[in-house]
């Protein structure tokens, strides 16, 4: 073998050791059963697992976080697709692309920057430390992605199908529903998907906007690595990995679905 | 025309919606922290009668007579505490001694109706606390936090002046901000570029397996990737344990609370930023380029860097400015792993927002940092978009 293959394989090995090695050493640490998070592991509990659902800082957060985000997932999706079925086929004309530019603006605005702003936007109208507020501070980060995944999924919405029905004498309505959207339906779910792994991750808006009643799963393992960090947060890790992974089959089946 | 006409009412109808949602909850916030910045209102909303007969004075004499009578009849009607102690906070902040003046002026006049505040107080005899009123309720709006954010202020004769040495950091920080930026941006292309090329270059399950690694971490949760970068980085972490156990080092090697560790853990968060735009260029160009620079008689390196690299270019310059411009507003990583030496702006506004309070100062700090993203941003634009059209 030449020397240039090696080295090439070397290399990207050291590179995937980088990227994923981190995420692959801390999951063994979840089934430690020392208050420290060392290795070696001096012997193996699912005490900290245990410790996520009857503590109850943590179970709170974990059922704040289920609540925002079905809540943003709603809003988002909601919000998003019919913003995406507006946005369908339109000319790019100056008006159009500045919608769509400030529609996809929050995903490159700093999260602190956004995040005072709210806080003082928020407090005037009385929903700092509410629910609402903080689903709605996601669902403004959220509906970004919605709108990207469900553009691009009616972009692969023959139209000769919707002709095809209005001239069949469909109304306008059931064309909507029982032709597009159904087409559209894996970019819509993907886009809910992402609209819940967003809320799930945000932490800064949350910081600035919630109150301690909603602190969410993200904001308490914040808490807990900047205070005192104890083995709940690589449980807790452990269990946003494999919802990753979870989340990560079904998008990839829904993508099958569609190709 | 006429069905034309329903479509984009049906279009706006669509649209309406968002939008409505982006004004009230994206823009409106956004302005009111711009505001926030620039608006200092607490003087001339308790002072109206004071900024009325102050308007004509220059400043340097004795105030006029009337001033005197309509501070007075100011104080008197202010409703409540809260907004008396706001503007005791805000004169305090020009000029120190206003608390105790102040709160001996008003029980003075709650007591009885004179006006005579000299009587009062001989502070109030003395033409630089008149100038420092003057100056709070001449406007409600202030570039004192604009240039605060970048280290000036206004010196006594109104005009421009650095801040004497010492007393702000925040220039120090805004060069920090860009200098940690830009090693990261830096690092990613050093990593990221090359992991490109080799990507590119393979196919089949290895070209899977390696986008898969670059797109894994992209999916994880920024806290879980923070979170595992702290245990491996930490003192007795996976890292050091080696490096012990392997007899390299004798005690562990700083890895966290240091700039090290935020540059390696950042990196590792936007490495995928700059992997994928790169790939995406790379797997465009047509394979045979670089047998075809073989057979004209290029030597291989001479090859790569004449047509692969120049080709990746693009990739590489969109990729850099998404990278660079993720990393300005970092907030969580530096938090986490840096030590107090690495705090980036966001830190600092977030600092201002809710320890301290200061509205002005986060949202002047704010601006700074949303001017610089929004243009390298539209740099970015304008580049892909042109990409597009060619």
């Amino acid at each position: 073998m030449r020397p240039l293959p090696i080295l090439k394989a070397v290399f990207a090995a050291l590179v995937v050791i980088f990227l994923l090695g981190p995420l692959v050493a801390v999951l063994p640490l979840s089934l430690t059963d020392s208050v420290f998070l060392n290795y070696p592991i001096p012997g193996y509990s699912t005490r900290w697992f245990r410790e996520l659902v009857t503590a109850d800082s943590w179970r709170l957060s974990i059922v704040n976080s289920l609540l925002i985000g079905s809540g943003t997932t709603v809003l988002a999706t909601l919000l998003g697709t019919l913003a995406a079925l507006g946005l369908r086929g339109r000319r790019a004309t100056l008006l159009v692309s500045t919608l769509r530019t400030v529609f996809l603006l929050p995903m490159v605005v700093p999260a602190v920057v956004l995040g005072v702003g709210m806080q003082l936007m928020f407090a005037r109208y009385g929903l700092t430390n509410t629910y609402l507020g903080v689903i709605i501070a996601h669902t403004v980060v959220a509906v970004p992605f919605v709108l990207v995944n469900v553009s691009s999924a009616l972009q692969g919405v023959d139209i000769r199908l919707e002709q095809a029905a209005a001239s069949l004498g469909a109304a306008p309505a059931t064309v909507l529903f029982a032709v597009t959207l159904p087409i559209a339906l894996p970019g819509i779910i993907s886009g809910a998907l992402f609209a819940f792994a967003t809320s799930l991750d945000e932490v800064v808006l949350t910081l600035f906007v919630a109150g301690p009643n909603q602190r969410t799963l993200a904001r308490q393992m914040f808490a807990t690595i900047r205070e005192n960090i104890s083995p709940a947060i690589v449980s807790a890790a452990a269990v946003f990995i494999l919802g990753t992974i979870v989340l990560s089959l079904a998008m990839l089946a829904i993508r099958r679905q569609m190709a | 025309m006429r069905p034309d006409l329903s479509l984009r009412l049906k279009a706006a109808l669509l649209l309406a919606p968002l939008l409505a949602f982006m004004l009230s909850f994206f823009v409106v916030p956004l302005v009111t922290m711009m505001k926030s910045a620039v608006s200092d209102p607490v003087a001339t909303e308790a002072l109206p009668r004071t900024a009325r007969a102050l308007s004509g004075w220059d400043r340097t004499g004795a105030p006029p007579a009337s001033a005197q009578a309509a501070f007075a009849d100011d104080i008197r009607a202010l409703k409540n505490d809260e907004q008396f102690g706001d503007l005791v906070r805000r004169l305090n902040s020009a000029q120190s001694g206003f608390r105790s003046l102040l709160g001996k002026t008003r029980r003075a006049l709650d007591g009885n109706g004179a006006t005579d505040l000299a009587s009062v107080d001989a502070r109030w005899g003395e033409t630089s606390y008149w100038v420092t009123i003057a100056e709070a309720v001449a406007s409600p709006w202030t570039d004192k936090n604009l240039l605060a954010a970048v280290d000036l202020e206004r010196n006594a004769s109104g005009g421009i002046a650095a801040m004497p040495e010492g007393a702000s950091a925040n220039r120090l920080i805004m060069i920090r901000t860009f200098v940690t930026s830009a090693l990261v941006t830096l690092a990613c292309i050093l990593i990221g570029l090359p992991y490109a090329m080799v990507a590119a270059s393979v196919e089949g399950w290895r070209r899977q397996v390696l986008l898969g690694a670059v797109l894994l971490p992209l999916w994880t949760s920024l806290l879980v990737r923070t979170a595992a970068w702290y245990v491996v980085l930490q003192d007795n972490g996976l890292i050091n344990a080696t490096l012990k156990g392997l007899g390299l080092t004798a005690g562990p090697v700083p890895l966290m609370f240091n700039r090290l560790g935020v540059v390696i853990a950042m990196t590792h968060v936007l490495l995928p930023f700059m992997v994928l735009p790169i790939f995406s260029v790379l797997i465009a160009i047509p394979r045979n380029l670089m047998p075809a620079a073989a057979s004209l008689g290029a030597h291989p390196l001479r090859a790569f860097f004449h047509v692969l690299l120049p080709l990746s270019m693009r990739g590489v310059v969109s990729g850099a400015l998404l990278v660079f411009m993720a990393a300005l507003g970092y907030y969580i990583t530096p938090a986490l792993i840096g030590g107090a030496n690495d705090q980036m702006i966001s830190s600092v506004i977030a600092y201002y927002a809710t320890g301290a309070a200061n509205w002005g100062m986060a949202g002047a700090l704010g601006l700074v940092l949303l001017a610089m993203t929004i243009l390298l941003y539209a740099i970015y634009m304008r580049l892909t978009v042109e990409e597009q059209r060619a």
